[in-house]
């Protein structure tokens, strides 16, 4: 807990200083460059871990499962709250869940393909609510892992975190599901990465 | 995305080649260093992306439903298959 207030605090901190100055492109590079860092650190810790690739020998066909879940859970609630925003389409509602947290990717994705078919108003509009909703959903996935895990079961953490089950969440899934779950959650984390600009361009094609 | 995967197996197979080093075990401290910095970070963009912080009372609420439902969904499915395929081997899953 003392370190969800920490990364709270500091991101709190961000915006508050993001709020008074005008911070560029720079930005964005740097989040990146940190991102990396990270997961090199994540590899690292995986590969000096024994019990991980005694893990990675003993997986079965069933953990595949769980990133097949996660999206057919994930588009079918999407679509289900679509019922609630008479604004947006049923396909669009779909294209934003797609994004299982990849918040940065899929509002650009978005932005960029639906402008040719509903202007670029509309178009920004549903880019700004892609990556506010995959921002809310990582936040909430990221401080939430203890809660899910109690209600959803050990493996809800990495579904909940979409495709970053093997990045910014691994911590918070190996502290609530335990060390087992790692080659579980990487194995989520590739295979949701990958689907995302698939799953994002279907859907705002339709 | 294809760099994200490379750098993470780069760092798996270094750390299965440099296993008995002692400096690696500093990772279990760092890590959390490394996302408090880049929770700092995304708060910066965030903050000085004057159209999302405009936006964010128009379009909060329906973000937040989007967000908060593919959450729900995935977790929902989640339970499921950790009801089918887990919870009846040996019950310790």
């Amino acid at each position: 807990m003392k370190s969800n207030i920490a990364i709270l605090a500091s991101f709190g901190a961000g915006c508050a200083i993001g709020l008074c100055g005008e911070f560029g492109s720079g930005i964005h590079d740097l989040s990146l460059y940190i991102l990396y860092a990270l997961i090199l650190q994540v590899g690292l810790n995986i590969g000096r871990n024994n019990e991980v690739k005694q893990a990675l020998t003993h997986l079965d066909m069933h953990v595949f499962a769980i990133p097949l879940a996660t999206i057919a859970g994930t588009l079918l609630f999407s679509a289900v709250a679509s019922i609630l925003l008479a604004q947006w389409s049923v396909f669009d509602c779909m294209a934003v869940g797609s994004g299982l947290s990849y918040y940065s990717l899929t509002s650009v994705l978005i932005t960029q393909l639906k402008e040719p078919s509903v202007g670029i108003q509309l178009a920004t509009e549903l880019g700004t609510i892609a990556l506010l909703a995959n921002m809310v959903r990582e936040m909430v996935a990221l401080f939430g892992s203890g809660l899910i895990s109690r209600y959803f079961g050990k493996l809800a953490p990495i579904s909940a975190a979409g495709v970053n089950s093997m990045d910014i969440i691994l911590p918070s899934i190996i502290r609530y599901s335990g060390k087992e779950m790692i080659p579980v959650a990487i194995i989520h984390g590739i295979i949701t990465d990958i689907s995302v600009p698939l799953l994002v361009s279907f859907f705002c094609n339709l | 995305m294809f760099t994200v995967i490379g750098i993470l197996f780069t760092g798996i197979i270094t750390g299965i080649l440099l296993r008995k080093v002692e400096l690696l075990k500093k990772t279990e401290k760092t890590i959390p260093v490394t996302v408090i910095t880049m929770l700092f970070v995304l708060g910066l963009s965030v903050g000085s992306n004057k159209s999302v912080v405009t936006n964010i009372a128009s379009y909060g609420w329906q973000a937040a439903l989007l967000g908060l439902s593919s959450l729900i969904g995935s977790a929902v499915a989640a339970w499921i298959v950790y009801m089918i395929f887990f919870k009846k081997k040996g019950g310790r899953a």
